[in-house]
């Protein structure tokens, strides 16, 4: 099994708050890994800290390392931009542009560059068939993204992200702003997305963890707990702060 | 009961401290018309806005040489004033570090204070005879009364751009740098598109600023009612007629700068409608995020 | 479909995104990043250097000409010589005649309509006219005060002519100011003292306003400010004495047409310098205070 990510001793800090506490975890290629873990333990700080979202942020401060493929990504000689590229980003919240729904997808390749009309054509269709909505939106691409409905627009980001191209997809509950149906689309769209992605997701929602990862990583308080299998934590965890999670006495 | 008398005597006394800005710009529209009516009768609505002649030694009333002037200052100083202001706004908004944040704020918010009176002196000792030396001419010209009223409209169409800017929620952004976009990128691509009716009401109210202006041009541009060749050559504004000739003006004289008045009160009162509207429009489409 | 996604370009948001990205062909995006973050710090500090080039100029020529005797002797010779004394009073004197008037007004007009009045035809009618008395231009200002003030009231060329036309200019400056930080003060304040069993004024006048008052101070400072340095607005309203004005229909020239006059009719060069510096320097004085104010307040609502 080949990693994509491997992450040693990440320390994250927020001006003087020490948020990820020495975080050691390796990221499969190919594959899909759940982090689960109450509010407030640094998950999406996580993973944000993968794709240098927190760079935004002008307090932050990382320690440790992470590597994409061997490479530190936050060394000085990478540019952010160009990690952004091969670690693309789902949000909690929905967040297209205020665009039609053809220039959301073709955003990505306009601003790397490619304006050539055909291939933006045939891209957003593969993209969007890729996201599972062609067939929903295909007579009305022209028209405002915000049209859609909630889970309409997040499978829009989804297209959106996949039209780059990346190697990464990280999601940040993707699902938690969505009714049960979108939901359960979603997920049946993670399941073929892994054959050409992998794939990094943030979920409260520990069936959805189940149901869609084969790896599961358990964070408490700026820390890995356990990591591993998903059937084998959800079936026999072997930290006693692990199982009072999964079994709900806390959180 | 008394405290119910006193709730009530209370609220309407607030009602009317309300109700005064209605009154007043009641009053001011309705006795700068009644004063203005009488030229606008004597001259003919026509003449008096296309007339090509200011002359009152001859009673010849016509101000289109003085609206050209306006409009034109106007649009020359936008023309610097829009670039530069909403490249300071994103700079402000997006791009500049706390520390350059906190003094360019406070420059911007003391440049739209210094009184026009200072602009107007600043630009006849200095701005005059540099325009002189480097263009020729006189040195009064429209170019010179537009590079001051640029100053004097910057920190208005700036600060209310940077609002809208900032008011572009972080999503957009966050999703934008997300697929690889620069920040650059992001700015001009996405924060800066879904801005634009912000930055429309800004421009146009910065329209109004300039437009209205008084003492600042009347010290700077010549002030000659014709229509200038070039923008090099001296021109005169609606407000500058008004404050040039009021001194000694009587009889139908008196009542054409009151006519000249009734014009820029005009200007103003459409350029407020149209960024009402746009304002409306914003409102409304704000669910829909049509760009 | 097909061709038409990249025809429709009606709007300006989209025709600026294409016009923008096609660029990208001739400069690569992370080339063009810099390119702006140089044009964006080169406007950034073209903005400080205006600012300080004009005042830096003015005080520079003005302040050698600040002395005792110049700011309290009268002019002589039409202001070929002497001092401003009669002008710095002036302008004292019309601003806070403008102050008195516009400050009770203004502030009372706030309370309104923060706390007593919903969104409706009526109130928005009452912003409408606000919004367009903020944008009059102060020439226009200048004629209905002649007009009124002057000849209709028949009060004369006089402070109280020219204080009045400036009220009504500082007005909606006081007005929206106010609004908002009255606006800000936290429901629970109001809440907590209502169920006190206080009436709503007993509230409002006990609670929300001393609440709001740094805020309200910066709109009458503003207000303030708007009223010095005005110059069109005064300019046939107040008169044109050279004495001391002692009552308030008594004709005055403010500093700020003072300057204008010595500019423009080349009466004296130095002594425009000096009035020049003399009406910046109050004009700094007012928005350090009020940038003083502003931050100390948005400190105290921030550390609760």
């Amino acid at each position: 099994m080949e990693n994509i990510f491997e992450v040693k001793d990440l320390n994250t800090y927020f001006g003087d708050s020490h948020i990820l506490k020495g975080v050691n975890l390796s990221v499969p290629k190919n594959e899909v890994t759940s982090v689960i873990g109450p509010s407030g333990t640094g998950k999406s700080v996580f993973l944000r800290t993968l794709n240098r979202m927190n760079d935004v942020i002008s307090t932050f401060r990382k320690e440790g390392d992470i590597l994409l493929d061997g490479q530190e990504i936050y060394d000085p000689k990478i540019d952010a931009v160009d990690l952004r590229k091969r670690v693309g980003m789902v949000f909690q919240k929905p967040n297209p542009f205020p665009k039609s729904i053809f220039e959301n997808v073709a955003y990505g390749m306009r601003v790397h560059g490619d304006n050539n009309k055909k291939r933006l054509q045939e891209k957003v269709e593969s993209s969007l068939k890729g996201a599972a909505l062609w067939n929903e939106v295909k007579d009305k691409i022209d028209e405002s993204a915000m049209s859609l409905s909630g889970g309409q627009q997040q499978r829009l980001c989804i297209a959106r992200t996949i039209a780059v191209e990346p190697e990464v997809i990280l999601m940040d509950e993707p699902c938690s702003a969505l009714d049960p149906i979108s939901t359960t689309k979603i997920e049946d769209l993670i399941h073929q997305l892994k054959n050409d992605f992998t794939i990094v997701i943030v979920t409260h929602n520990m069936q959805q963890a189940t149901r869609v990862s084969k790896y599961t990583a358990f964070f408490l308080e700026g820390k890995v707990v356990e990591k591993g299998l998903t059937d084998k934590i959800f079936i026999e965890p072997e930290d006693k702060r692990t199982e009072d999670y999964i079994t709900g006495r806390f959180g | 009961m008394a405290r119910n008398w006193e709730e009530y005597i209370i609220e309407k006394i607030l009602l009317l401290a309300a109700i005064s800005s209605v009154i007043i710009i009641l009053l001011i529209i309705g006795f700068v018309v009644a004063q203005g009516l009488p030229a606008i009768q004597f001259t003919g609505f026509i003449n008096f806005i296309f007339g090509m002649n200011w002359n009152p030694e001859y009673n010849l009333y016509g101000v289109f040489p003085m609206i050209v002037g306006s409009l034109g200052i106007m649009a020359l100083a936008l023309l610097f004033a829009v670039p530069l202001s909403i490249l300071g706004a994103m700079f402000l908004a997006e791009v500049a570090p706390r520390a350059m944040r906190r003094i360019l704020r406070p420059t911007i918010q003391t440049l739209a204070g210094i009184p026009s009176v200072i602009y107007g002196f600043f630009g006849l000792i200095v701005l005059v005879p540099f325009m002189r030396v480097h263009f020729g001419g006189s040195g009064f010209s429209m170019l010179t009364a537009s590079i001051i009223l640029t100053v004097m409209v910057l920190p208005t169409i700036l600060t209310i751009s940077e609002d809208a800017l900032k008011s572009i929620p972080l999503e957009y952004k966050e999703a934008s740098l997300a697929l690889g976009a620069t920040h650059w990128q992001t700015i001009k691509n996405v924060i800066f598109p879904a801005a634009i009716p912000g930055v429309i009401t800004a421009i146009i109210l910065g329209m109004g600023r300039a437009i209205g202006e008084t003492m600042a041009v009347i010290m700077v541009a010549g002030n000659v009612p014709v229509i200038p060749g070039s923008i090099l050559e001296p021109v005169r504004a609606l407000t500058s007629n008004i404050a040039l000739e009021m001194g000694y003006a009587v009889g139908i004289h008196y009542n054409a700068l009151f006519a000249t008045g009734i014009v820029l009160l005009g200007l103003i009162i459409f350029l407020l409608v149209i960024a009402n509207y746009i304002n409306y429009k914003r409102r409304v489409t704000i669910g829909g995020g049509y760009l | 479909m097909g061709e038409d996604i990249y025809e429709y370009s009606a709007d300006i948001g989209k025709r600026y995104f294409y016009g923008g990205l096609t660029l990208n062909r001739i400069i690569s995006p992370k080339y063009a990043q810099k390119i702006m973050n140089v044009v964006f710090w080169g406007v950034g500090i073209l903005a400080v250097a205006i600012l300080v080039i004009v005042i830096g100029y003015i005080l520079y020529h003005g302040l050698p000409q600040i002395n005792l005797t110049f700011l309290f002797t009268s002019p002589i010779n039409d202001g070929r010589s002497g001092g401003i004394f009669p002008m710095i009073i002036s302008t004292f004197y019309i601003t806070i005649v403008a102050l008195v008037v516009a400050a009770p007004l203004g502030v009372m007009a706030a309370i309104f309509l923060a706390e007593y009045s919903g969104e409706n035809n009526f109130v928005k009618s009452i912003r409408f006219a606000t919004e367009t008395l903020a944008s009059v231009p102060s020439i226009v200002f200048g004629l209905f005060g002649l007009a009124f003030f002057v000849v209709f009231l028949q009060i004369g060329f006089s402070v109280l002519s020219g204080g009045l036309t400036l009220a009504m200019m500082a007005i909606p400056t006081i007005l929206r100011t106010s609004e908002v930080a009255i606006e800000t003060v936290p429901q629970s304040y109001k809440e907590g003292s209502m169920a006190l069993g206080s009436s709503k004024w007993q509230t409002i006048y006990r609670v929300v306003i001393p609440a709001a008052i740094p805020g309200i101070m910066t709109g009458i400072l503003l207000g303030m400010a708007r009223a010095v340095e005005e110059t069109a607005a005064i300019l046939y309203t107040v008169g044109a004495s050279f004495s001391v004005p002692v009552s308030l229909f008594d004709s005055a020239t403010p500093l700020s047409l003072h300057l204008y006059n010595l500019a423009v009719e080349g009466i004296s060069l130095p002594n425009a310098y000096g009035t020049a510096a003399v009406l910046v320097i109050i004009i700094l004085i007012i928005t350090v205070t009020t940038n003083y104010m502003v931050e100390r307040y948005t400190k105290k609502m921030m550390g609760r």
